[in-house]
């Protein structure tokens, strides 16, 4: 990592994640360093698979019991040490100043409990409001998000709320505690596009007005490229390329991100514009190949990516916000 | 696509479809109300519209899935709701579907090339031999390595193969029409390109024509020669691909357009700025023009009077009281 100018206010180190599968385990992160600063929003892209969602859990320590984290693995949030901590002193961190919102809000939301209550829960449980006072705030943080007839949403179920206001309510309860930072895995994946932006502007009004920081998680390119400061690419459970979201979508340096933009159907190409698909198919986690797990499928890889793993390394240029891992990175357009 | 509207008679005629489900004695879902339109050979329609506006119900009635309540589908000339047993059987070949779940429609205890294969078992005339060699060519076709692949079951596949082992069954039959339903929504987008390439790949060499159901406009855009979009059964808008990404007339049609995320960091990002965040229940559909509850240009007119479909340029029909850019 190199020295930022202010400590992060999350910092993972080398995180790695093993999980037993069928022959030996897998592992679906794998030395994965990133920073968040405070207020700042970044983007972590990747296809399924390519263990986004169990770095999010890592995060959250919501990991499945029989994961284990490498031992090296650090994760720093606001200066402590979230892995050294006890599960009783991490639960004061989580849920309180580091909130997630998942992709599906029906399974996230108890479906026997109004939508009152599950709200009212976290505040009293964080917060020790009491019954009165919590259902005041629920009330407010609903209006926040957006919801419309608060007062009688409060009494309903989430079967009774579209897909949409599941997922409001579910970021209501997030917001509850006032986080520093909001972790969103696809949080807008299972809706249609009209009320993915409604929700995507939400969370980035939110994230303004509270100073709150997010990591945005997606495997569409698309909704993390005009909502986020930075974004990192990650491919078979390893950061690939990480640079300010600009950057990254104007001159990619990795040729999975170059070649990622280029399979995308985009609306501002005239129809029919032959796509430039990626061959080969998805990499396979319990038989990774040595080397560089994206060169099979990469058009510019040579012998040496298939031998050695490239490590995440800033441009030679001395492009320190830059950073990639590919024994030959584009040299952009 | 004026060529395609105007020359032979359509492929396919929808005529005042109407398929409704009853949800109790009393209340009843309206599905797909009254929607027109026409599908030339060799052409690709794409149908967009948010979840629950009917477009998936509106495919399975064109494949004769289910049966609308009321309306007319031609086909080659024939009334194919009319058909029962022998004539239908016998049309069922030349109308094809594939879904957005592939690896749920394969059977799981199955080796594929016998999936494959089925079709032409059920449609009868063939042996199995020829079955077999039949799927073999028809697995290469699509990219498949039928040494390789014919005897293995589902689960040994990714969801990109698997959607390629069901673009291969439906075209066994060798169909004219295939309908498409959300094709590569659950793919990746690197496999996605590879399906989108593929279909049209198969559409040139079959002489295929589509019905492409997408809630994504960008793959709407790139694959399709005409475009219908939906909203809670309605049909609000119909017009080729150029005419309606470039001036939308439809105010619903341009919230889809503002709505869609760019991966270009430089565009202002989408926005959500239709009224109200709620789609409502076609059990109990608005009165008057169904989008008027979320429209942000509607008049008072809008919730008394249903619009019709009408030309307001060649080839483009809009169903709204006050289109946005009725050049032309």
């Amino acid at each position: 990592m190199s020295p930022p100018r202010s400590t992060p206010l999350l910092a993972i180190g080398d995180l790695s994640v093993a999980l037993p599968a069928m022959q030996g385990c897998v592992r679906a992160v794998d030395g994965v360093t990133l920073s968040v600063t405070a207020g700042q929003a970044v983007g972590l892209v990747g296809e399924s698979g390519c263990g986004k969602s169990m770095l999010a859990k890592a995060l959250m320590g919501l990991l499945p019991r029989e994961a284990e984290i490498g031992p090296t693995s650090q994760i720093h949030f606001d200066g402590r040490p979230l892995l050294a901590l006890s599960p009783r002193e991490r639960r004061t961190i989580t849920g309180r100043k580091m909130a997630m919102v998942f992709q599906d809000p029906m399974t996230a939301l108890n479906p026997v409990m109004r939508v009152g209550r599950q709200i009212s829960e976290v505040l009293r449980h964080h917060l020790g409001l009491d019954r009165r006072a919590a259902r005041q705030r629920a009330l407010a943080l609903l209006r926040q998000v957006g919801v419309s007839m608060p007062r009688r949403r409060l009494d309903h179920y989430p079967h009774q709320l579209s897909g949409g206001l599941r997922q409001r309510v579910a970021i209501a309860i997030a917001l509850a505690c006032g986080p520093r930072l909001l972790i969103a895995d696809e949080p807008t994946t299972a809706l249609d596009v009209t009320v993915q932006a409604g929700i995507l502007d939400l969370l980035a009004r939110c994230q303004k007005a509270q100073a709150m920081a997010m990591l945005l998680i997606s495997h569409d390119l698309g909704v993390v490229a005009g909502r986020t400061q930075r974004t990192a690419v990650m491919y078979a459970g390893r950061i690939l390329e990480l640079a300010p979201t600009r950057k990254l979508f104007g001159k990619p340096r990795l040729p999975y991100t170059r070649a990622l933009l280029d399979a995308m159907p985009r609306l501002a190409n005239p129809p029919r514009t032959p796509l430039k698909a990626i061959g080969g198919q998805p990499p396979d986690m319990t038989h990774l190949p040595p080397g560089c797990a994206f060169a099979p499928r990469c058009r510019w890889a040579r012998g040496r990516c298939r031998v050695e793993t490239p490590p995440l390394e800033s441009g030679r240029g001395g492009d320190h916000d830059h950073r990639v891992a590919c024994w030959y990175p584009l040299e952009g357009a | 696509m004026s060529q395609t509207s105007a020359a032979p008679p359509p492929l396919l005629s929808v005529d005042r479809l109407v398929v409704e489900f009853p949800l109790d004695r009393r209340r009843t879902v309206h599905a797909v109300s009254g929607v027109s339109f026409r599908l030339g050979e060799g052409e690709t329609l794409g149908l967009v519209g948010e979840s629950g506006c009917g477009k998936s119900t509106l495919a399975r009635a064109v494949v004769q899935l289910l049966r609308p309540t009321s309306g007319k589908i031609w086909f080659r000339g024939e009334d194919v709701c009319r058909l029962r047993g022998e004539p239908l059987r016998a049309i069922r070949p030349h109308l094809q579907m594939i879904f957005q779940d592939a690896v749920a429609s394969l059977n799981p205890g199955r080796c594929v090339g016998g999936s494959i294969a089925e079709p032409l078992r059920v449609m009868g005339g063939h042996d199995r031999r020829s079955r077999d060699i039949a799927a073999r060519q028809m697995m290469v076709a699509v990219g498949l390595d039928a040494e390789r692949h014919f005897h293995r079951k589902p689960f040994e596949f990714s969801g990109g193969q698997c959607q390629r082992i069901c673009i291969a069954r439906a075209l066994m039959t060798r169909p004219q029409l295939l309908v498409c339903d959300e094709p590569v929504s659950a793919l990746d987008v690197s496999i996605q390109a590879q399906i989108l390439n593929l279909l049209a790949s198969l559409k040139e060499r079959y002489g295929l024509s589509l019905i492409f159901i997408s809630h994504d406009l960008a793959v709407v855009k790139n694959i399709c020669d005409r475009v219908a979009v939906m909203y809670l059964g309605k049909l609000c808008e119909i017009a080729a691909v150029d005419a309606l990404f470039n001036t939308p007339c439809h105010p619903y049609t341009a919230a889809l357009l503002a709505a869609h995320p760019e991966p270009d960091p430089d565009r202002p990002p989408a926005t959500g700025d239709l009224v109200g965040m709620e789609i409502p229940s076609p059990v109990d559909p608005p009165a008057g023009c169904r989008f008027h509850t979320r429209c942000p240009a509607a008049q008072p007119v809008c919730s008394v009077t249903e619009p019709d479909l009408r030309e307001v340029a060649t080839g483009s029909r809009v169903a709204c009281h006050f289109p946005l850019s009725a050049a032309g």
